[in-house]
């Protein structure tokens, strides 16, 4: 029975690894100037993850095989090396490999989150709703209207609690409900929750950013590919959560242009 | 230490009774196969929640049949509305993470024999001990009350972030009285873990019997104790945060309510509270936790492990210590599964660097237990089998977790179905595998039957296989971008993945389905098993010196006397090739005696 474990490890083991090694269920193609370094920090860790995965179990598997059912004859024997040698490994091997992949990982953090956006990036506003997105552009005067919560009705279709009445900034503000960009522009996208937490997420772009009620945060990307792709809630926000998305448009900067004016004219 | 120990009385007398010997019972035996029990049915009830998840999954329309009798407007006809899904997806999770995964190899071995290890009759605080397991029975009937109560049980997850906790009623439903029902009942779980902590940390300390140094305390003994001293810090912040929720409920407070809130087009009249504030609490609490589920499990397989070698670990005093460092790291790594929560990017590199250093200490574990089998004389059983099968699924579970110890890799796989494959693996079957192994290692000193060795290999084998192929699929459909906590997939890139879930869903029932072998194999030993030996395991430890079921006072009124360290196997002695620690036999061992 042993040596069947042994073997049913190792399969299984094996059976695990080919769907990675053929990129069966792989992220999409990546679309975000950031992206690559994500990819790649990704590619690594399971260069790295995979070897000591499939190592592990091989040995274990061995040591099962070779170990097992001995009678009271055979000698009881202790690794070479004993402890020490194994502790020595795992600090070196394990503690350089982690911290390679830490160090080098900042890398592909910091250029997400610890640069500030160009002066000259397209700013949006989205905000995440019991279970919508919606999405505001500041229109020419360049300046989003100040949210007043108390005015937010669905059902007039004020999502943002916007007053355009009193407040200038607010007229020329367009929302709408999905969001287009225009391809190799930077984004500064900037994040409201209207109600509880939710999340951001397009795969292609290589994003996910949580909404905090109550903190505005925000982020920057370019998206460098023309097409529609799918913005989801990550965050569970309640009985919709499942079905709470949006389409991101990436259009050439003419397209984008007339989806902008139509969307002007549609408020 | 030993002068205590050495002139213990009885705390109690023994019961005379039936209240007092099976219900409110002082005895630490009775009141860990209480655990026992209660982790048992709280198993198969989140188990039944996990069947009906998966088959909502992969065929969401599908009815299910009895479900409407659970609930008629979660399950109209049978089909489960998303709603529902979300409160038994719920449910599932805490009645596993809290009654299960922290209850059985916790509280329930190690009531049962961490005194009877260190040689004690019994904890030192026998009420509190009792108290500790009937506040968490109490909180296990408030938790499975909500089912019943108002609109069901809550639908926040098991983590209940904020503001969804706290809002009320008007965010959906289970959000107003489940949620309060859920944070009192997690409260009192709480009480119940800390009065538990103080008696193991105090029993491990004080009640040792003479010539039990620290370092000649089995690993079981260690890793309840570092587990106990995690519980002590951990459920003491987790406590007030829930205290803090009810609080937001009932008494117009705003803990964690941020200003200007708007649902359904209704201003919440709160302010000031902090959204974040809630995750480092929770988290706080909730990382630490993923070793007091792990590190019982791992102090029991390699306790089973040695006895099966019949050989100690490479390093007892390494394997304590990398315990301890699991302990110490896991309240540094917290806000890892905070890094796109909005919190200081800066922040997500700081705990980023102890999330990596923390697989130092794991690495060495599965290492020492691994190269130990090296020349060992292995022995398989189904507590052996179970054991390797741990050491199989921690490493499987852990890999996952160098990728999720990035912040930048986070980015993609934080809130997908990778995450639900490397928690289940590494802190749910991995301690999963370690209850089982505990199981059929000490059911015989437990009940003084022996369970059926055919039903518990066929029931490792359908475990082992079934868990991987539920769980590994798991890491693929995260790095497809694979949503965790959907009730259905109408995304247009989740629907290739939908073939997947099926799949994951067969696995799920066929191995669900292996547990009732399980539990048939235990209800049938209890009573018509092999009546077993006083230490049919050839063990060292000081239960296998005791009768089989130990008496009331463990030890029959006379105290046992340490000789040797807790792994002497591989020796030549008159009992055979062991020494048991409390047999004052002098034998020949490779290394002198700590």
């Amino acid at each position: 029975m042993a040596k069947f474990f042994a073997a049913t490890i190792i399969v299984i083991a094996i059976l695990s690894a080919i769907p990675i090694l053929r990129h069966t269920w792989d992220a999409p193609e990546d679309i975000s100037t950031h992206g690559a370094l994500i990819d790649e920090q990704m590619s690594e860790t399971m260069a790295e993850a995979g070897i000591s995965f499939l190592a592990a179990q091989f040995v274990l598997a061995f040591f099962i095989w070779k170990f097992s059912g001995r009678g009271p004859e055979a000698k009881i024997q202790t690794f070479p090396g004993g402890a020490k040698g194994l502790v020595i490994a795992a600090l070196l091997v394990v503690g350089i490999e982690v911290m390679a992949l830490g160090i080098f990982g900042v890398k592909a953090w910091a250029n997400v989150y610890l640069t500030a956006p160009s002066a000259d990036a397209m700013p949006i506003q989205v905000q995440a709703g019991q279970f919508a997105f919606y999405f505001r552009y500041p229109g020419p005067d360049g300046t989003f209207g100040p949210i007043h919560p108390e005015l937010v009705n669905e059902g007039s279709q004020n999502f943002f609690g916007l007053d355009p009445e009193h407040d200038v900034d607010a007229r020329d503000d367009i929302v709408t409900a999905e969001m287009a960009i225009p391809v190799n522009k930077e984004i500064h996208l900037l994040m409201h929750s209207k109600d509880v937490g939710h999340s951001f997420f397009v795969r292609e772009l290589r994003v996910q950013q949580d909404f905090v009620p109550g903190l505005d945060v925000s982020l920057h990307f370019t998206a460098t590919k023309v097409g529609k792709y799918e913005i989801v809630c990550t965050q569970l926000c309640g009985l919709g959560h499942y079905n709470m998305k949006a389409y991101l448009y990436v259009y050439s900067q003419e397209d984008y242009d007339n989806w902008l004016k139509k969307e002007q004219a549609m408020q | 230490m030993h002068d205590i120990s050495a002139q213990a009385v009885h705390h109690h007398g023994p019961p005379t009774s039936f209240i007092r010997k099976h219900v409110f019972s002082l005895d630490h035996k009775v009141i860990g196969k209480q655990y026992y029990a209660l982790a048992l049915l709280a198993a198969f009830i989140g188990m039944a929640l996990s069947w009906m998840m998966r088959i909502h999954l992969a065929w969401t329309n599908a009815p299910i049949p009895g479900l409407q009798l659970l609930s008629k407007s979660g399950a109209p006809g049978g089909v489960m509305t998303p709603e529902y899904y979300l409160q038994l997806m719920t449910m599932h999770g805490t009645i596993m993470v809290f009654f299960v995964l922290t209850t059985a190899p916790f509280a329930a071995f190690g009531n049962f024999f961490l005194p009877i290890q260190v040689g004690a009759e019994d904890m030192p605080f026998p009420h509190f001990n009792m108290m500790s397991f009937w506040v968490t029975f109490a909180a296990f009937v408030v938790l499975v009350s909500s089912f019943f109560i108002g609109d069901g049980p809550t639908l926040g997850g098991w983590t209940q972030y904020a503001p969804l906790n706290a809002v009320g009623a008007v965010a959906g439903p289970g959000q107003g009285l489940g949620v309060v029902l859920w944070m009192a009942s997690i409260a009192l779980f709480c009480v119940g873990q800390l009065l538990g902590s103080l008696n193991f940390i105090s029993t491990t300390l004080d009640l040792r019997v003479k010539g039990m140094s620290l370092m000649r305390l089995p690993l079981t003994a260690w890793a309840w104790f570092i587990t106990s001293c995690m519980g002590l810090t951990a459920f003491a912040v987790l406590m007030p945060a829930c205290i803090l929720a009810i609080l937001d409920h009932v008494a117009g407070t705003s803990f964690f309510v941020a200003s200007n809130l708007v649902i359904n087009d209704q201003l919440i009249p709160k302010s000031g509270g902090s959204t974040l504030l809630w995750q480092h609490l929770f988290w706080f609490f909730g990382h630490p936790e993923v070793y007091i589920a792990i590190v019982p499990g791992i102090g029991i397989v390699s306790h089973i492990l040695i006895t099966n070698m019949r050989k100690p670990m490479l390093s007892h005093r390494t394997l304590i210590y990398s315990m301890g460092a699991l302990a110490v790291l896991s309240y540094m790594v917290y806000g890892h599964h905070m890094f796109v929560s909005g919190m200081n990017p800066y922040s997500s590199l700081a705990f980023s660097f102890p999330t990596l250093v923390i697989t130092i200490p794991s690495t060495i574990i599965v290492l020492i237990a691994t190269f130990s089998l090296y020349g060992s004389r292995l022995r398989i059983n189904s507590a052996s089998l179970f054991s390797l099968g741990f050491i199989s699924m921690f490493v499987s579970g852990g890999v996952s977790g160098f990728f999720l110890a990035q912040p930048s890799i986070d980015i993609m796989l934080h809130a997908t179905y990778f995450v639900v494959g490397h928690f289940h693996l590494v802190m749910g079957v991995a301690a999963m595998f370690g209850i089982f192994a505990g199981t059929y290692f000490w059911f015989p000193k437990m009940t003084g039957r022996m369970m059926n060795e055919t039903l518990g290999k066929i029931h490792f084998w359908l475990s082992f296989v079934g868990a991987y192929c539920i769980f590994m699929p798991f890491h693929y459909l995260g790095m497809a971008g694979n949503v965790r906590r959907y009730s259905s997939f109408p995304d247009d890139f989740l629907q290739p993945l939908i073939p997947v879930h099926r799949f994951i869903t067969v696995a799920a029932l066929i191995t669900g389905a292996a547990q009732l072998i399980f539990l048939y194999n235990l209800i049938h030993s209890r009573f018509w098993g092999k009546p077993a030996p006083d230490n049919p395991w050839e063990a060292t430890s000081l239960e296998w010196s005791t009768p089989t079921p130990p008496p009331f006072d463990n030890f029959g009124g006379e105290l046992p006397v340490v000789y040797h360290d807790p792994y002497q196997y591989g020796v030549q002695s008159s009992a055979g090739d062991y020494v048991m620690q409390t047999s004052p036999e002098q034998v020949k061992t490779e290394h002198e005696e700590k």
